[in-house]
């Protein structure tokens, strides 16, 4: 068995897994009932500036019967009291003490402010403080949430006065809704953050009811942007977590991050892990299935640290990131084909369509005889289900026409059916950046490159 | 005493899919390119598109994917032998459940049925006038095809009502008539008259045909159950009469204590289902070949046999005992199979002193149908007793088409061949109008 637990910027939890300052920890019930079901922190609904809220505040986006592959949400901060949150979460501190409580907090932008909200904060005895400068919905529009992780300049300024005041942890929690997480990261740390947070939820608009024309959810004749969150966000979510991982000024600080953004399974957060994540927030899964899911969480990804040898969560934290690259330095030279087991191929012909009309044309329908055959090859008159998958053509790929672009790959519905093979290429391995070192000429001018590509063979269908 | 009601007993197999049902299972389908359910369906409907189309919301366009290649798509998802066909083909198959095709099939066109909508009008008046001799699923298909390309259709049909055995000859529990009759009523809606009890060379004359109209197409079916020639054959029960009692007339069908079915085909097991479910406590199918060769389909055998009928094979009925005018019995010898005969199959034969009685009190033969009588009317040339026609489904008179299980020599009869013959007979029969009048011969 593994080694689960974490110590995160001095923030102890028996596992990586907590539950992201969402719906989930609106309460101290809720939070007792989840820290039953095994999970090993979590982060409080965000606490501070008085506000009210909505009905048809959580829209979702369903995908071919598919249900809340994302969720999208105007719900505020906590809209209970200050005082009964602050009491609530002494209350599940003294009850979890092995458990990580972290608290987010939001309030105006004046050192006042978050000065009171800190000092009531750390008074309960929770373990840490997560500032929410990512809230992109309602509270922006006030100065706060995104508004703040917006601009560097003020995460700085308003991590800087967290820092003065807080004698526990404190993580910042960015934004995805900028060009880059790093800016406001590196402003973070600046200011002395203890750790990072991301990503908080995505900028996004749900939908339009077709019947009558209005924004789903429909909020009292209105809709408007909510925050996107669940399993469609994921690889957004990796892309930001790994910025942060491979940047040179952020990995020198040596300070961990949270991960989050469409974890659903244990593998899922072995992704994250692998990419840098220390500490693993989940949310949207929860919302969709309850609390149980932390029994998986935990199972699935012991078991796999153990098929994989890793003995600690510090062993998995990224691993992977070192293969963080761009394509500036990918080898021009590799190459892959794909190819079609016919044993597992149950031809449903998704490649040969998918190759066809829309990538590099170089999967043929093939019969029995061995000829290629166009599709829908069949006599009018010619029927029931033995002729019919009898003479099925089979999809084959021509391998010295095919790119690798792997499309085909990613439609195949059969698990191992379709593989990307890699075949040597001959020609001598050189990236982009190299290249164009060596001949900048063909950067700008296509006989150059013609040139270039005759003299080592490279031919474009 | 437990009351039946023929309504309910008989009333339609399996329910409709609920709309969250059909959604599930509509997104279950691939999607397949060229798929090889759209190949193995005669009528060769583009299935991927039409589910899609429900995965989608867009139910109407689904009905339309559907009509456009099979014009009878509600009674063919009710009654088709999908597992033969579409189903059986499906690329789930193998690991997982094939698609349930047909349900879904019958979900798109039930939908615009029960909400009147059309998805097809009549095409630009051509100034061609077509008679169809028969309002069966040929016939109507034909009749539809050819209006829908601007023709003026007459169809003749002797009984009361248009759809053939889709109307009269299919059980309650596959196909209710309302079905059969919808789609009789689309077809009248694009604008073909249906003329009903009218039968060639009754009330209907070649003459008036063959003058009044410049195509004929023939779908007049196959005729009544044979005669088997055996003593006391006078109080053998047709098996399609049987049928169509319990469809037009339920409450009026007298059913046996113990009956016996003669046959093993699809209209057998319909006949001894209604037995069944009409109180018969003893329910013998006798066939006089074996298992191997019964030419129900397998889901009818093993619905037959879950219904809880039982079966004698090997066995020929020799003579039905009659006592005061009342059925005690059927007489029988076992068989034994022999050589291959001319139909491939093994020839049984009887075993010599091995007669046995079947006590019965009712006695009902599904044993095949009549070769069309209107092929020696017409003085057409016939195949094995079925009218022949060539690649264009013209018979041997010039203008006269045929289609539909009069012309069916070959292979076994079903609605969805009968389908794929009408819709491809309007085609040909199109393409010799417009060439007549020098347009275009496009379909």
């Amino acid at each position: 068995m593994a080694d689960l637990s974490i110590n995160f910027a001095g923030i102890k939890s028996p596992n990586p897994f907590w539950l992201a300052s969402a719906p989930p920890t609106n309460s101290g019930a809720q939070i007792h009932r989840a820290f039953e079901h095994g999970w090993g922190g979590a982060v409080w609904k965000t606490i501070g500036a008085p506000v009210l809220n909505v009905s048809n505040r959580y829209g979702a986006w369903h995908y071919g019967g598919q249900k809340m592959l994302a969720i999208n949400n105007v719900e505020l901060i906590s809209d209970r009291p200050l005082e009964v949150n602050l009491k609530e979460i002494r209350d599940v501190k003294r009850h979890w003490p092995d458990r990580a409580v972290i608290v987010s907090a939001m309030v105006e932008s004046t050192p006042e402010a978050w000065r009171d909200i800190i000092l009531k904060i750390e008074d309960t005895g929770a373990d840490g403080i997560e500032l929410n400068y990512g809230c992109p919905h309602g509270m922006s529009e006030r100065g706060m949430g995104s508004a703040v992780g917006q601009v560097p300049e003020y995460c700085q300024q308003i991590t800087r006065w967290v820092m003065d005041v807080a004698k526990i942890p404190v993580i910042v929690k960015l934004t995805p809704n900028v060009a880059s997480v790093v800016p406001p990261a590196r402003a973070a740390l600046a200011a002395g953050a203890n750790g990072l947070s991301l990503i908080n939820t995505i900028n996004s608009i749900v939908g339009v009811d077709l019947d009558n024309f209005q924004i789903t959810p429909n909020i009292g004749g209105k809709g408007g942007h909510g925050g996107y969150a669940g399993p469609a966000v994921k690889p957004i979510a990796l892309n930001m977590l790994s910025s942060l991982g491979v940047d040179e000024v952020v990995r020198k600080t040596g300070v961990p991050i949270s991960g989050m953004g469409g974890i659903s399974t244990w593998r899922d957060a072995a992704e994250f892990l692998l990419l840098g994540a220390t500490s693993l927030q989940v949310c949207t899964a929860v919302m969709h299935y309850g609390f149980r899911i932390i029994e998986d969480l935990t199972d699935g990804l012991n078991a796999w640290m153990d098929a994989k040898g890793f003995k600690t969560i510090n062993d998995v934290v990224g691993k992977s990131l070192h293969r963080i690259s761009d394509f500036n330095d990918f080898d021009l030279s590799f190459r892959a084909v794909a190819r079609i087991n016919p044993d597992k191929c149950i031809q449903c012909n998704l490649c040969y369509v998918a190759c066809n009309d829309t990538a590099h044309q170089c999967i043929d329908l093939v019969d029995a005889s061995g000829q290629v055959v166009p599709p829908y090859h069949y006599d009018v008159r010619s029927n029931g289900k033995h002729e019919a998958v009898s003479t099925r053509p089979q999809p084959v790929v021509r391998e010295e026409d095919c790119v690798g672009c792997r499309l085909c790959h990613n439609v195949c519905p059969v698990e191992g059916c379709i593989e990307m093979v890699e075949v040597p290429s001959g020609r001598a391995s050189v990236t982009w950046r190299e290249l164009t070192e060596k001949r900048p000429e063909v950067t700008n001018d296509w006989e150059a490159m013609q040139r270039y590509r005759e003299e080592v063979g490279i031919e474009i269908h | 005493m437990q009351i039946i009601k023929p309504e309910e007993v008989l009333s339609e197999y399996y329910p409709p899919l609920t709309d969250h049902e059909a959604l599930v299972e509509a997104n279950r389908c691939l999607y397949c390119y060229d798929a090889p359910c759209t190949h193995a369906c005669p009528t060769h409907i583009d299935i991927p598109k039409f589910i899609k189309k429900i995965a989608t919301g867009n139910v109407v366009g689904s009905a339309r994917t559907i009509l456009e290649s099979n014009l009878m798509g509600a009674t063919c998802a009710r009654v088709c032998p999908v597992q033969e066909l579409c189903e059986g083909a499906c690329v789930l198959g193998a690991e997982h459940k094939p698609i349930a095709i047909g349900r879904l099939q019958r979900y798109a066109t039930d939908y615009v049925y029960e909400r009147g909508i059309d998805v097809f009008k009549p095409g630009p008046p051509t100034g061609k006038k077509v008679a169809v001799i028969g309002a069966g699923p040929a016939g109507l298909t034909c009749a539809g095809e050819l209006a829908k390309l601007g023709h003026s259709v007459t169809v003749f049909e002797k009984r009361e009502l248009p759809n053939g055995l889709s109307t009269y000859g299919i059980i309650v529990l596959r196909e209710p008539v309302e079905v059969a009759q919808a789609e009789a009523d689309m077809v009248r809606r694009l604008g073909v008259e249906i003329k009903t009890q009218m039968e060639l060379g009754r009330n209907l004359s070649w003459d008036e045909v063959k003058q009044g109209f410049d195509a004929v197409f023939l779908s007049v079916g196959l005729g009544a159950v044979p005669r088997m020639g055996i003593p006391g054959e006078e109080y053998i029960l047709d098996g399609l009469q049987y049928i169509e009692t319990s469809k037009m007339n339920p409450g009026s069908l007298k059913v046996g204590h113990q009956v016996v079915v003669i046959g093993a085909g699809n209209t057998a097991v319909d006949c001894a289902t209604i037995a069944k479910r009409l109180g018969a406590e003893r329910v013998t199918m006798v066939y006089r070949r074996t298992e191997r060769e019964m030419t129900a389909y397998d889901f009818e055998y093993s619905f037959v046999k879950n219904e809880g009928v039982e079966f004698r094979f090997l066995t020929q009925p020799v003579e039905v005992l009659v006592e005061n005018g009342q059925v005690v019995g059927l007489k029988c010898v076992r068989m034994a199979l022999g050589a291959p005969d001319a139909s491939g199959r093994p020839a049984p034969e009887p075993v010599p002193g091995s007669e046995f009685v079947l006590p019965c009190d009712q006695v009902v033969k599904a044993i095949g149908q009549e070769k069309p009588a209107v092929a020696r009317l017409l003085g057409l040339e016939t195949d094995k007793g079925f009218i022949k026609v060539n690649q264009d489904y013209q018979t041997s008179l010039p203008g006269v088409y045929a289609g539909g299980d009069c012309i069916r020599a070959k292979g076994s009869a079903s609605t969805v061949m009968a389908v794929q013959d009408g819709k491809l007979a309007a085609f040909a029969i199109h393409r010799n109008l417009m060439a007549g009048m020098g347009a275009a011969a496009d379909d």
